[in-house]
């Protein structure tokens, strides 16, 4: 049993409510924070090696460490609550059911960065969640943890839940604040840095739910005793939100020593493929990064077992690895369909796409066409080539990180699974009654054995 | 009292340049000269904030500078990037940029509707320029492009969506030239469109500039449609008096008659800057005055962008060299035939022209014969007129 620290007190009854919170230890790193020094809680962030859970992976003291402090100017904070990536489910997970935590975070986080006025950017589909964390702050305040001159420190802390409606996009931090303001929640071109330049011009520090819940546990226990758990440089836990063709879907708190096989398998997390099936692929970060085929989720290039932390799944690059990504764990069994899966990857970039470029406006609907054809028996054996070199040039060559979340999907599924690919474009009848089932993989590494 | 300003160098192409602190990647490309400043279609020099969309200008950084040499991992758009000391760039040098441009163009052109032919724009198009620099001959899109319905937006523009790149050029100069904008982007990706949503006039004295802003023939002219072609037109800069705008335009004429006013361009095919502003132009002088007296004629407009407009503009008539001396090798022809008199060796002595149906080799022969009939008979004749008298 791994160690918990963000999910200790979820099954606490009542645990919604600000006194049972309370009553359980909550609000305390707030009452130990404004005894400190503004620059001694970065600090202590800083040690515990706390990196972005949003995606990136972006350590977090660094970010705060790099926020302008020009005088006279206000500074921000803002919380990316819009998980919008598909497969990635933690956050709302947090917020639904131990919203104090986050309330928390945010003040901590707030008088860390001298923030007055921090903000909440809830995606629209969560509006029962924006519920619960309104409700939640509204206590807060009635217990004088928000509002004027907290627990007579002489710091003000508001927060304010602004809720998206509903794009992917805004989930990329310049097009949340774009949108925070009132706007077309179009990406800003960097630089200038939300750090120099963020929400309404003024530093701003974007961070994850799950980022500024860590903080809690950070101040509460010290920055060394966190850096502590995990291993390397993936610090402290992490939430995962499986789901997919596996027993057990739902979020689970790993500390990042285990391995991929055993998060899969064991009792504790997953529980093993549905009806006995067999593993064929996994997403192991949310849909936008690059698939996996078991043999090469279960062992890195080099053999050694992978392990569920932002080094090892991202070791071999992405020829051979993925990436931690937000932590959407999407667990696919032998009859999945890998073409059809893609398929709908590519949709939902399609859809999401801002279409403010150019190469992630037209190629995102181009890889889409031609997908469905593939799908649909229409593909001809070019069009493998033609996706690739799509998503080729989608990638890196776009404002933010969309264009490289539409093509690493395509383009690790046609790396991995060419051979299911040019069997669907040659037998165009049969690929719509059955699936092409686990097979040999295109990958030149062999097959994992069982 | 100059103040001394931060110079920077820059190598662009192996080409090494100094420009002041805060200039952009593309600008000292400018700065060297056509050959290495990277293409734009949304940049717009004179349009605070525009930049950045197209992903046409990206560039690679071979060395951000000389503290930081390390090179930059992405390629960078060019007209957004700030240049640092001693930064190394590769334009038309670095395969990567160039392949990724020739991705943007096909990308570009998937939902253009290439109706080149009809297009009022045809000629002083930047994706047309863009896709015969970068672009492949064919295209890999066998899907059905997005078509929207044309729109008269307002009695002197029309927006025609269809061929529309979205560099949202024409929103920055509603923001910056114009009291209000009225019209804005619907919807997004691939689906986005320039619209006023409920159908409006855009009712502005300076509207018309966002004709000489559209990269492409989205939005036209409305008294200018389908009347001509820029290439049989002749720019001629001229002036007017004008109380709302500087007056200083390019008139295009055709004879005597002018066809369409519009403000004059730089090389870079941007409203040139006349004392240090752009020289945007009114409604009035647009669309109003296209009569000669109206104006004051300066001279002829220099143009020099390698656009089909310049090819028969006030440039010396060029004769296309002799072919004969690189055909023979530099050999001096022996022996050169004139045809004519190789057709008189076989000219017949009768005139075929005469006869009923087509010369056969009997006509010939007949004729032989009948030339000998004919001659015996003269003969006879001869001999009877010999008799008669």
């Amino acid at each position: 049993m791994s160690k918990k620290l963000l999910l200790k007190n979820i099954n606490v009854p009542g645990i919604k409510n600000f006194d049972v919170y309370r009553r359980e230890g909550g609000y305390q790193s707030v009452e130990k924070a404004l005894k400190m020094q503004t620059g001694d809680i970065v600090e202590e962030v800083k040690k515990s090696g706390l990196r972005g859970r949003g995606g990136a992976g972006f350590p977090t003291g660094m970010k705060w460490s790099f926020l302008a402090k020009p005088e006279g100017v206000a500074r921000y904070l803002v919380c990316n609550a819009d998980e919008s990536e598909p497969g990635t489910f933690k956050d709302r997970y947090l917020m639904e059911y131990i919203p104090h935590l986050l309330i928390e975070g945010m003040i901590v986080s707030s008088y860390a960065l001298g923030s007055s006025v921090s903000y909440i950017y809830i995606r629209g589909e969560y509006d029962w969640v924006a519920d619960i964390v309104q409700e939640a702050i509204n206590e807060a305040r009635q217990k004088g943890f928000i509002g004027k001159n907290i627990l007579g420190s002489g710091f003000d802390c508001e927060i304010y839940i602004y809720r998206g409606a509903g794009a992917y996009i805004c989930g990329e931090e310049t097009a949340l604040l774009e949108s925070l303001e009132g706007k077309r929640g179009l990406p800003r071109i960097k630089p200038p840095f939300p750090a120099i330049k963020g929400a309404w011009g003024c530093p701003t520090v974007v961070n994850n739910v799950e980022t500024i819940c860590a903080v809690v546990p950070i101040i509460n226990e010290g920055g060394e005793a966190y850096s502590k758990i995990g291993i390397g440089r993936s610090t402290g836990t992490k939430l995962i939100s499986a789901c997919g063709n596996i027993n057990k879907p739902g979020v689970y708190e790993i500390d990042m020593t285990i391995t991929v096989e055993e998060f899969i398998y064991s009792d504790e997390y997953c529980g093993g493929i549905e009806n006995g099936k067999r593993l064929k692929a996994c997403i192991p970060g949310g849909s936008s990064v690059p698939i996996l085929p078991a043999n090469l989720l279960l062992r890195t290039a080099k053999g050694e077992p992978r392990l569920m932390n932002y080094e090892s799944l991202a070791d071999g690059g992405f020829i051979t690895g993925s990436s931690m990504g937000s932590g959407g764990f999407i667990v696919l069994d032998e009859d999945q369909c890998i073409v059809k899966h893609t398929y709908t990857i590519s949709r939902f970039y399609h859809h999401e796409s801002c279409g403010q470029c150019s190469p992630c406006r037209e190629g995102t609907g181009w890889m889409e066409k031609i997908f469905y054809n593939i799908e649909n028996g229409r593909g001809k054996m070019k069009d493998i080539d033609l996706l690739w070199d799509v998503q080729r040039r989608i990638e890196g060559n776009t404002i933010c990180p969309f264009g490289d979340a539409a093509a690493w999907p395509v383009a690790a599924a046609i790396r991995h699974f060419r051979d299911e690919f040019e069997w669907h474009i040659l037998n165009p009848e049969e690929c719509l009654v059955r699936n092409y089932g686990l097979a040999n993989y295109a990958d030149p590494l062999e097959a994992v054995a069982s | 009292m100059a103040e001394e300003q931060e110079l920077f160098k820059v190598t662009i192409d192996g080409i090494t340049v100094e420009v002041p602190k805060g200039t952009t990647i593309l600008n000292a490309a400018r700065k060297i000269g056509p050959q290495v400043a990277p293409p734009t279609m949304c940049y717009y020099s004179s349009l605070e904030g525009s930049g950045g969309k197209c992903r046409t200008c990206l560039v690679e950084v071979a060395a951000g500078s000389t503290k930081d040499p390390r090179p930059m991992p992405k390629l960078v758009a060019s007209c957004r990037t700030e240049v640092m000391d001693g930064m190394i760039v590769k334009n038309v040098t670095s395969e990567k940029a160039l392949d990724a441009r020739k991705g943007i163009v096909e990308y570009l052109l998937i939902n253009h509707p290439l109706d080149c032919p009809i297009c009022d724009q045809a000629g002083e198009c930047y994706l047309q320029d863009l896709s015969y620099d970068h672009g492949t001959e064919g295209t890999r899109y066998e899907f059905k492009r997005r078509t929207f319905v044309r729109e008269d937006i307002g009695p002197y523009i029309q927006l025609h969506m269809t061929r529309c790149i979205l560099c949202y050029r024409c929103l920055m100069v509603a923001d910056q030239l114009t009291n209000s904008r009225s019209q804005g982007i619907l919807l997004r990706g691939d689906s986005s469109e320039i619209s006023t949503y409920i159908s409006k006039a855009i009712e502005n004295d300076f509207s018309g500039n966002m004709i000489d802003v559209c990269p492409v023939g989205a939005l036209t002219d409305r008294t200018y449609r389908f009347k001509n072609r820029v290439w049989f037109l002749k720019p001629v800069d001229a002036h007017r008096d004008c109380d709302k705008c500087c007056g200083k335009v390019t008139l295009w004429n055709r004879g005597e008659e002018v066809f369409r006013v519009t403000s004059r361009k730089d090389p870079w095919g941007e409203v040139q800057k006349i004392d240090g502003k752009p020289a945007w132009i009114c409604n009035t002088c647009r669309f109003e005055k296209k009569n000669t007296a109206d104006w004051i004629i300066e001279g002829p407009t220099k143009v020099n962008r390698h656009s089909v407009i310049s090819t028969n503009h006030y440039l010396k008539k060029v004769v296309p060299p002799d072919p004969l001396n690189k055909v023979l090798n530099g050999r001096s022809p022996i022996l050169m035939m004139d045809i004519n008199e190789v057709s008189q060796v076989n000219e017949p002595d009768i005139d075929l022209s005469i006869l009923p149906g087509p010369a056969t080799s009997n006509t010939f022969i007949e004729h032989d014969e009948k030339r000998e009939i004919k001659e015996t008979a003269a003969e006879r004749l001869s001999i009877n007129d010999h008799k008669k008298p």
